[in-house]
């Protein structure tokens, strides 16, 4: 298995592992966390196909990392912000039990 | 063409007019009626003399007898339909005749109906019967006096059921319509088949009428598919319209039951003119009778004047016999009725047109004279008909009795001084020189002698002996319209307006016998166009004298015999039975009985006539009515198969197509259940399935 | 052969961090694999993205989280499952995913390539210049995101009742 591939599978494993934790638990701060953790899974990816790819002198990979570890972080606090506001509202953190905007 | 042949049409006009404004009229305006059908009566009558001494100064100068004024009535394509009325001297007598007697019973019944309610209505009928009759006499087109023809059937259905509320009335009118309507059907069919021969109903029209001689020949030429001649057997048709109109037998059945009319209307529709017009329309369309275009009944005598012959001689004696047993006074004038026609009949077969209408112009007189007189009987003794009940009239009623008796000798044919007697004996005369047979003659010879006996014995009830009226009292009986408390035990003679047309009634019946004696056929001569002349040698004539003798001999021994039975011993009481009665009672049953017709006619033809409308009505209500049924069935069943697609296909589908949406959406509605982690696994899938997408799609 | 020791420690940080019970720990654990993370991007040459990571992911969020964690805390509750109650139709969407992802590189072209070295190191001043040049419009669209995410987290997460005291 060549360095690419490895890097590769190593993401998709990341990725798969933090689906499993936002769909799997119950609590909204481990959904935010498996949300992370998909983020992370995903910048992998960039900079594995900025070092192996065609054309690392552009820096284009690493370019989209930097923001996306950016907006990641920005996300991270409005997220947590919206599962304080559902605590004080809600008294819980359960998202099986938040179902009031159901259609 | 002169003013009064051009206007002839004014003379049933008028009282046309009279009628229709009468008919308007309010039960209150008696006087209004009564002297509008008086009234234009009496100008009918004036311009009827007009045409009458037209006639008589156009035979004395040489001219034309007869003259005709056509018109076209309807068009179709480049044919019409021509109509038109003529003046010949038989019109002009047949006009003088009706509207003079009219105008006489018109006056009469002013005073015979005074007490009635309905007054307005029945001069109304009045006269539009004097209407149509006049117009059946000059009616120059066979469809114009079928037309008229109908109407006087309708004023006789109408008059005879004037008290329509009384059953024995409007059962009377409807089997006199009826009657005659079968003669009346027949006579169409002659009607239509003569103008399909001959192309014009038209009776005279300069050579080209169905009457003139290239179309009676043309007629004569051809044979019917039964071997018969054509002209025959259209004559024979339209003699059957005289038979039903006539009352000969077999179709006389109507006549005697005519008498639920008012007396009037008896006396003019039944005695002296609707009757007549029989007898009329042979003489009209003799012609076609005699086949050879003459009307002098020739020496070899054609089918159906035979025939004509044959059913009148029938008729006078069938009805003669009848007469002989009844007991009611209008009856015994009834079937004498139906007996001179039989005579009138009998003349037109073997005399011709001047023998037939000379005695229906005498009948006409004294026939309304009795029927009149015995209105004022009936009137005097307060509705009482039947001659039992009466009696002792003589003193009590002289005027009536003179004239009656006048009548009743003229109607006996007393010789010499009484028409009935030339009229009748010009008759007898021609019927024993007849050349086909001799029976006819016999058969009239032994009529007389009933009519002088049943006269007689009529006249020794009604007039001779005691009033037995206040028997009447003890009995009740339906014979009269009054009730009971009206009627008082004393008869009484009528008012002047009812017996001064008797006497003038009685006065024609006189006179009227100059103009036929064979010393000056004035009438004869008359109806063949030719101006008389007066000739005593006549009498000597080959058979002259010796039927006279024959006649008289005849008249006294029926007198005689009249007088044997009824007149030497007073009858005793009104249940007395009769002297012939107690002579022979079962032949006497069989005559008051009428010979049975009635009943006969009852058990086959009108028992027959029942089932058919029983079997139209079946399949009015079976089959018609089941089509109809059925077609609605139909419809009903389409618009519930319609309804009930609408209402369970189209419906349901469509609200099959709503729920399904409406199910489709909640289901989809549950996807959407506010849980977070369902809507990322949803983008989980979704993701997986745009990869591989992609990448099949990329490889590919 | 480093290479593999660090993905098998970020792994099983990442799996620890789904499958601890207690909050804390598990944010400890996503730390850990965070960490393992950067020293993965350390190795492929991406210094400044691997020290960025540390400094953002470990030293932020994962704070912000823990903070979160205690700020949200259920006292006293009934012991039940940390498993959502559809976790069954979850596993089988994951193992979709995973399987179409594996299967993705499987099938791919990529199995030939890599193993060489970067040609040069990438210097800072190179970072800096693609951001002042190439990159200028997302780097400010990025400052502003934060802005307004910064903003947007204070509004949601401000405390009302102080207000209407």
């Amino acid at each position: 298995m060549t360095s690419l591939a490895g890097c590769l599978l190593l993401s998709a494993i990341l990725f798969a592992v933090g689906l499993a934790g936002a769909l799997v638990r119950r609590s909204a701060i481990l959904v935010l966390i498996g949300i992370e953790l998909m983020l992370n899974a995903a910048n992998l990816n960039f900079i594995a196909f900025w070092r192996y790819g065609p054309n690392p002198e552009a820096l284009t990979g690493m370019m989209f990392v930097i923001f996306s570890i950016g907006v990641a972080a920005a996300e991270a606090a409005v997220g947590l912000a919206l599962i304080i506001f559902l605590y004080r509202n809600k008294r819980t953190t359960d998202i099986d039990r938040v179902n009031s905007m159901r259609g | 063409m002169t003013w009064i042949v051009r206007n002839l049409w004014l003379i049933p006009a008028l009282p046309a007019v009279a009628a229709g404004l009468s008919s308007l009229a309010k039960q209150g305006q008696r006087k209004f009626a009564a002297s509008l059908a008086i009234g234009s009566m009496g100008v009918a009558l004036v311009f009827s003399l007009f045409a009458f001494f037209h006639v008589l100064s156009s035979i004395h100068s040489g001219g034309p007898a007869r003259e005709v004024f056509d018109f076209s009535w309807l068009q179709y394509g480049s044919d019409s339909l021509k109509l038109g009325w003529m003046l010949d001297p038989l019109t002009a007598v047949m006009l003088v005749m009706i509207s003079f007697v009219g105008l006489l019973i018109f006056i009469y019944s002013t005073g015979y109906m005074a007490h009635d309610e309905n007054f307005t209505r029945f001069f109304c009928f009045l006269s539009l019967f004097a209407a149509a009759m006049l117009g059946v006499v000059i009616a120059n087109s066979l469809l114009l006096l079928f037309m008229c023809w109908e109407l006087v059937g309708l004023t006789s259905y109408l008059l005879i059921g004037f008290w329509y509320q009384r059953p024995a009335a409007a059962a009377a009118a409807k089997k006199a319509f009826i009657t005659t309507r079968i003669g009346d059907l027949a006579f169409l069919i002659g009607m239509v088949w003569l103008y399909s021969q001959s192309g014009t109903l038209l009776f005279y029209d300069g050579g080209a009428g169905c009457m003139e001689q290239s179309a009676i020949a043309h007629m004569v030429a051809q044979s019917t598919a039964a071997g018969m001649m054509v002209s025959t057997a259209i004559a024979l048709l339209i003699f059957a319209g005289a038979v039903g109109k006539s009352g000969q037998v077999p179709l006389h059945v109507w006549l005697p039951d005519a008498m639920e009319g008012p007396t009037p209307v008896s006396a003019l529709i039944h005695a002296a003119t609707m009757v007549a017009a029989g007898v009329f329309l042979i003489a009209r369309v003799y012609p076609l009778m005699s086949a050879n275009g003459e009307i002098r009944a020739a020496m070899s005598s054609t089918t159906q004047l035979q025939v004509v012959t044959w059913v009148g001689a029938i008729t006078a004696v069938f009805a003669a016999l009848i007469a002989v047993a009844q007991n009611d006074i209008k009856r015994i004038l009834a079937y004498s009725t139906v007996s001179q026609l039989g005579y009138m009949m009998m003349g037109l077969g073997v005399g011709g047109v001047a023998v037939g209408m000379f005695h229906l112009i005498t009948h006409a007189f004294f026939k309304a004279l009795l029927f009149l007189g015995a209105g004022s009987v009936i009137h005097g003794c307060h509705d009482e008909q039947d001659i039992h009940r009466m009696g002792g009239l003589k003193k009590l009623m002289p005027i009536t009795f003179a004239t009656y008796a006048i009548g009743m000798l003229a109607l006996c044919g007393f010789p010499l001084f009484f028409s009935g007697f030339w009229s009748k004996d010009a008759i007898l005369h021609a019927a024993q020189e007849w050349s086909v047979s001799r029976v006819p003659f016999y058969l009239g010879a032994f009529g007389a002698l009933l009519t002088a006996f049943y006269m007689t014995r009529q006249v020794c009830y009604v007039f001779f002996g005691e009033s037995r009226l206040s028997e009447s009292m003890r009995h009740s009986n339906g014979a009269g319209s009054a009730p009971l408390y009206e009627r008082s035990a004393t008869p009484h003679e009528s008012p002047a307006v009812m017996t001064m047309p008797l006497i003038i009634l009685a006065a024609c019946a006189i006179l009227l016998g100059i103009i036929g004696t064979p010393a000056w056929p004035w009438f004869d001569r008359l109806l063949n166009g030719q101006p008389a002349t007066v000739d005593g040698s006549r009498f000597y004539e080959a058979g002259v004298l010796s039927v006279m003798l024959l006649s008289s001999a005849i008249v006294f021994v029926g007198l005689g015999l009249g007088w044997w039975f009824y007149g030497r011993k007073p009858i005793a009481s009104a249940d007395a039975p009769d002297a012939v009665e107690e002579l022979q009672p079962q032949i006497f049953r069989v005559l008051r009985n009428k010979f049975y017709v009635d009943e006969l006619y009852q058990a086959t033809f009108l028992r027959f006539n029942a089932w058919l409308a029983q079997v139209s009505d079946w399949f009015d209500r079976w089959i018609w009515n089941g089509a109809v049924r059925a077609v609605s069935y139909l419809v009903l069943g389409l618009s519930w198969v319609a309804r009930s697609t609408d209402a369970y296909v189209v419906n349901r589908g469509f609200d099959e197509g709503c729920k399904s949406a409406r199910d489709g959406g909640r289901l989809l509605s549950h996807m959407q259940d506010g849980r977070t982690q369902n809507y990322l696994r949803v983008v989980g899938v979704a993701f997986a399935v745009l990869v591989v997408f992609l990448i099949w799609g990329g490889s590919r | 052969m480093l290479f593999s020791i660090f993905a098998i420690l970020t792994v099983a940080g990442a799996v620890a961090a789904m499958s601890f019970r207690n909050l804390v720990h598990s944010v400890l654990a996503l730390t850990f694999a965070f960490a393992g993370l950067a020293a993965i991007y350390l190795l492929l040459g991406a210094q400044f993205v691997g020290l960025a990571q540390i400094l953002v992911y470990v030293g932020a969020v994962a704070i912000l989280i823990v903070f979160a964690v205690l700020l949200t805390r259920d006292d006293g509750t009934a012991p039940r499952s940390i498993l959502s109650s559809s976790w069954k139709e979850s596993a089988v969407v994951v193992l979709l995913v995973f399987g179409v992802l594996a299967w993705t590189i499987s099938r791919s072209l990529v199995f030939g390539q890599g193993g060489g070295s970067l040609p040069r190191d990438v210097s800072m001043q190179e970072i800096g210049n693609a951001l002042m040049q190439r990159f200028a419009l997302p780097l400010e669209i990025v400052g502003a995101l934060l802005t307004v995410a910064m903003i947007g987290a204070v509004t949601i997460a401000v405390n009302e009742k102080e207000e209407r005291r």
